[in-house]
């Protein structure tokens, strides 16, 4: 990356910066003109004599001769303001797009960072010089190099027109500049150099707000908050000493600018005068250089602001490009560039380490001599006691990290010369802690598989043209042109074509690794489309069926109680039985029914509307009176009240106006905030008696209405309940129960998906309900599955593209026993015949491999079969005893 | 309302008889109204418990195993409370309950019972004051017994 901010400036935008200069040369001669014309209008066409004038052959009374010149002046602003608009559009374009490509590089070189820098560097730093440090950067370098010469082009201009008009006065007005120029930046540097450390306190700031944040468990734990507020106190101390500093030294600049401003004028008003007086100074050229001098303090001004602005992009860059350039970083063309021919791996492959060390910085050195040679057919277990290397043996051997001594290669090439794209498409690696992204099961498992764009999105030729003009502008800013919207999965490696027959496949690999129940019961809990799926929704429908006549069979006391157009449903919520529909869109959800004016029309009508807003009274005042004095953040509060935390104190002084002033007196707007809780009632499983029969029944006749008036405009925000049809919006479980789990059965969840599984099975939908899994969020980082789940959803993503070689390091160490079997089950069947590098927690494990690799203190000491290495009473025999 | 006739049930139960009454409203609110049909296992001996029932209606029988097969040792109904040792530690259910009609009860689980009284520490003081005076009377009766056989 260039070294400096100029470098980088001239290298990508030079031809565009020299156009932009030749644009401000051609505007000086207007500007001059349009400083000169003031003078001809005031002492030639106010004060001049001798008319008519002729001009261009024309003879011109005084008036007419006053209006063409007023015109003409009129005419040059114009022409002034093009070229400044001009110029602003142009510098503004060129800075955006040196930002983009700042922004780009910095992004494409942090995935180029060897891994050990990443256990140094906090997120924190790094990303806000990503997002927002390098903003204030791209203004700068769109003004590099046209601002300064435009502001002093326009400084010199005038003052040449001031010297030329009067050199007395021109000098008495240019005396200060130089006094300014050279007093003004030394100021400024002190004030930089602040700048620059208060950058990095920040920087320091917020990495520890994303520690307190990342280990706020412990804080807790060890109640060590106070501890981490005074450290936090203390920096923004420092922060607050700073920016005081700073303040005092800005003003102080200010000050002194602004009085060497007001003394030029001094000048003008003493020495112009004294010369009007003496005669010697006409009163239109003390206007003209008055007027000319005010238009001078513009151009100075910005001249000192891109001094200071370039001090700080200097400084600015200068830190951020040292952030981003450490060392042993992966060279561009290993990773970036598509290489023309991939070597192949394959199981006559071979992978050797000779005497291969493995340094992470001066002080760590946690493989010293490895020496050993894989083929990839074979398993190979590696063991050893925790800290002596075998970690980073793993990833040395799945290409994470390039050795510092020694010799590593595949098949004779070096593997720190193989480009990434070799390992990445050709091997898997399953780590500690999966790698997971914070999107659906499907995308997290085709990541493994999008390399490169392989087909082009299909797109209609107007969404082509586009996109070609955004890949364009890419190009411009050094971006990649690669288009994310189009096809980037490499169906060939996983062996499986697009669309369902590759669906079919992650299906098959989750249930090899023992996803496949939990795949199920997110299925059922997904919703579908049927649209996208032919023959879907009949066989739910079927499945419906089944589950009804199972239900309706004698003696079997129902788990469900079915939705039913004519019947009040007592486990289902009032808003559920007043829409019997899922809502579409936010204009029918539960929090906004209350606000609908349909809806509250609808219940005006059934008479139910004072009567659902003194429910609601009632369950307010229950509320305040339970959840009083919870703290707001318990559980107890999320699972059970219908009231959050916040609104709690609200709800006690509408409670209390109410008992003041009855219903009647209260606002609108409080009103509608009490109708709001009734929707949220289940008269079964909360108990409070509070929907009575004569309520029911007027909610069904609510339920009635609302669904013979629903204006046309609505009917797209709701999606009726109908025995005979699928509901699009509702999940596969809702649509097969077509009710509501009964509440207060013993037993009732578990009857439910034992009844579920069973119709499920019947009318073969199991494999769509697992489909219906794929779409189900990981969370962040996978955080809303268990850590088993996510080591098992790695290992999946790994198999998908069936790896000549499969590098398992430590995964599998926070999961369960019987997890754990599973795994290596299905890795040792669906590897058969590849290469699998396991490095792993426990000696014990290696019994199954073909081989245990002992490794301690950083050497590979031991290497043979499981059995033979036991008997042979050494190291690992020693460490299998501990 | 249903609430408050739980409520009752709860007060009437020696282990709870001393709490607010509005943190019995809390503890009735959140937990579960559960039927039991006749003949189903309320709880079965040796399952680890994970919550206590209050019998708000029917009738169970209390079955404790014996080699000469299942011995009823008691008849449990409205305001009994089922296995109320098991919310304060984990121990083996000590015996089966049957339903012997339709039962519906109020389940207490282990789980929301902790969270009540880590919010409630009072609550927590006065189980333990119930509890040890529970085991002052055990002791005495052990005592007592312990005369009686010395006498014997």
């Amino acid at each position: 990356m260039e070294k400096t901010i100029y470098g980088f400036v001239f290298r990508h935008s030079l031809p565009q910066q020299l156009f932009l200069l030749g644009l401000t040369a051609a505007s000086f001669p207007v500007l001059y003109v349009s400083l000169e014309l003031p003078k001809q209008i005031i002492n030639d066409a106010i004060g001049g004599e001798g008319f008519p004038r002729s001009l261009f052959g024309l003879e011109l009374g005084q008036i007419q001769y006053l209006m063409v010149l007023s015109f003409a002046f009129l005419g040059l602003v114009l022409l002034n303001g093009a070229f400044k608009f001009a110029i602003n559009t142009g510098k503004g374009r060129l800075g955006e797009r040196l930002l983009r490509r700042l922004r780009y590089d910095l992004y494409s070189r942090l995935l180029r960072f060897p891994l050990p820098v990443f256990k140094r560097v906090g997120q924190g730093e790094i990303i806000p010089m990503v997002t927002q440090e390098v903003e204030p950067l791209g203004g700068f370098m769109g003004d590099a190099l046209a601002q300064p010469v435009y502001q002093l082009g326009i400084l010199v201009t005038i003052g040449a027109f001031m010297l030329i008009q009067e050199p007395i006065l021109g000098l008495a007005a240019l005396a200060l500049y130089p006094f300014q120029m050279y007093a003004i930046p030394k100021l400024q540097r002190r004030v930089t150099a602040l700048a620059k450390q208060r950058v990095q306190h920040v920087r320091r700031l917020s990495d520890r707000i994303g520690e307190s944040i990342s280990t706020i468990e412990a804080v807790h734990a060890d109640d060590g908050s106070n501890r981490l507020r005074a450290d936090v106190a203390e920096r923004l101390g420092g922060i607050y000493d700073i920016r005081f500093e700073i303040f005092r030294r800005k003003f102080f600049i200010k000050f002194l600018n602004n009085f060497l401003a007001q003394l030029t004028p001094f000048f003008f008003y003493s020495i112009g005068g004294y010369l009007i007086i003496e005669g010697r100074l006409s009163f239109g050229a003390m206007v003209a250089v008055l007027a000319a001098y005010k238009d001078m303090s513009a151009p100075w001004k910005e001249l000192l602001a891109y001094y200071q602005q370039q001090a700080d992009a200097r400084i600015k860059y200068d830190q951020v490009v040292q952030q981003f350039d450490p060392p042993g970083m992966i060279e561009e063309a290993l990773q970036v560039e598509e290489p023309e021919a991939l070597p192949e791996i394959g199981p006559d492959s071979r992978l050797a380490f000779e005497n291969a060390a493995y340094a992470e910085d001066e002080i760590s050195q946690p493989v010293r001599s490895a020496t050993l040679s894989i083929g990839l057919a074979e398993h190979v277990a590696i063991v050893g006691p925790s800290g002596g290397g075998k970690e980073e043996l793993g990833l040395l051997a799945a290409r994470l990290a390039t050795v510092t001594g020694g010799r590593a290669h595949l098949d004779g090439a070096a593997l720190a010369e193989l480009p990434q794209a070799v390992f990445g498409r050709q091997a898997a690696y399953v780590g500690p802690s999966a790698s997971l992204f914070n999107a659906s099961l499907h995308e997290n498992l085709l990541f493994g598989l999008r390399h490169r764009p392989l087909r082009p999105a299909d797109a209609g030729p107007e969404e082509a043209a586009r996109r070609e003009a955004r890949a364009a502008e890419a190009r411009r800013s050094g971006n990649s042109d690669a288009d994310f919207g189009a096809d980037w999965v490499d169906y060939d490696a996983a062996g499986a074509g697009p669309g369902q027959e590759m669906v079919r496949r992650m299906v098959e690999v989750l249930a090899a690794v023992g996803l496949d129940e939990d795949l199920y019961t997110l299925g059922l809990r997904g919703v579908l489309d049927p649209a996208a799926h032919a023959g879907l929704a009949e066989r739910v429908l079927e499945a419906r069926a089944a589950l009804r006549s199972r239900l309706d069979a004698p003696g079997a006391a129902a788990p469900i109680e079915p939705f039913d157009a004519d019947a009040y449903n007592v486990n289902a919520t009032v808003a559920e039985n007043l829409l019997f529909g899922a809502p579409i869109g936010p204009a029918f959800a539960v929090s906004n029914l209350a606000g609908h004016p349909f809806v509250r029309s609808v219940l005006e009508e059934a008479g139910l509307l004072d009567r659902l807003e003194g429910i609601g009274l009632q369950v307010a005042k229950i509320m305040v009176e339970l959840f009083a004095d919870i703290d707001p953040g318990h559980e107890l509060f999320q699972q059970y009240s219908f009231i959050e935390a916040d609104d709690l104190p609200d709800f006690r002084a509408i409670a209390a106006r109410a008992d003041r002033l009855g219903l009647a007196g209260l606002e609108a707007e409080e009103r509608e905030r009490l109708l709001g809780l009734p929707f949220l009632l289940i008269p079964e499983r909360h108990r409070l008696g509070l929907i009575d029969d004569g309520i029911r029944a007027d909610l069904l006749t609510a339920r009635r209405l609302f669904r013979e008036r629903l204006p046309e405009a609505d009917r797209a925000s709701v999606e009726f309940f109908d025995a005979d049809r699928y509901t699009a919006r509702a999940s596969l479980q809702d649509n097969i129960l077509f009710g509501r789990i009964r509440h207060g059965q013993a037993h009732g969840a578990a009857r439910v998906s034992a009844l579920l599984a069973d119709v499920i099975d019947e009318v073969g939908i199991r494999e769509a309900v697992m489909e219906a899994g794929l779409a189900f969020e990981v969370g962040i980082a996978g955080s809303r599955l268990t850590q088993t789940q996510r080591q098992k959803l790695a290992f999946a993503r790994a198999l998908l593209k069936r790896p000549a070689l499969l590098v398992v390091n430590m995964a599998t160490a926070g999961v369960e026993r019987v997890a754990r079997e599973m795994l290596f089950l299905a890795v040792r069947t669906a590897m058969e015949g590849r290469g699998v590098i396991w490095v792993l927690e426990a000696p014990e494990l290696a019994e199954g491999f073909s081989r245990t690799v002992m490794v301690e203190e950083g050497r590979t000491v031991e290497d043979g079969g499981y059995e033979a290495l036991k008997e042979a009473g050494g190291p690992f025999a020693r460490l299998l005893r501990q | 309302m249903a609430l408050n006739e739980e409520v009752e049930a709860l007060r009437a139960i020696p282990l709870f008889q001393r709490i607010e009454a509005s943190r019995l409203r809390l503890l009735a609110f959140t937990s579960e109204r559960v039927r039991f049909e006749a003949d189903d296992l309320v709880v079965r001996e040796g399952d680890i418990g994970d919550a206590a029932y209050i019998v708000l209606e029917g009738r169970a029988e209390v079955l404790v195993e014996t080699p000469q097969g299942p011995l009823r040792v008691a008849e449990l109904g409205r305001n009994d409370i089922i296995g109320e040792i098991a919310i304060l530690i984990d121990v083996p259910r000590t015996a089966t309950v049957r339903a012997t009609e339709a039962v519906t009860a109020l389940r207490i689980s282990k789980e929301l019972f902790f969270r009540l009284v880590e919010e409630f520490p009072q609550m927590a003081v006065e189980i333990m004051r119930e509890l040890a005076q529970r085991l002052d009377r055990t002791t005495a009766d052990l005592r007592e017994a312990r005369a009686q056989l010395a006498a014997g």
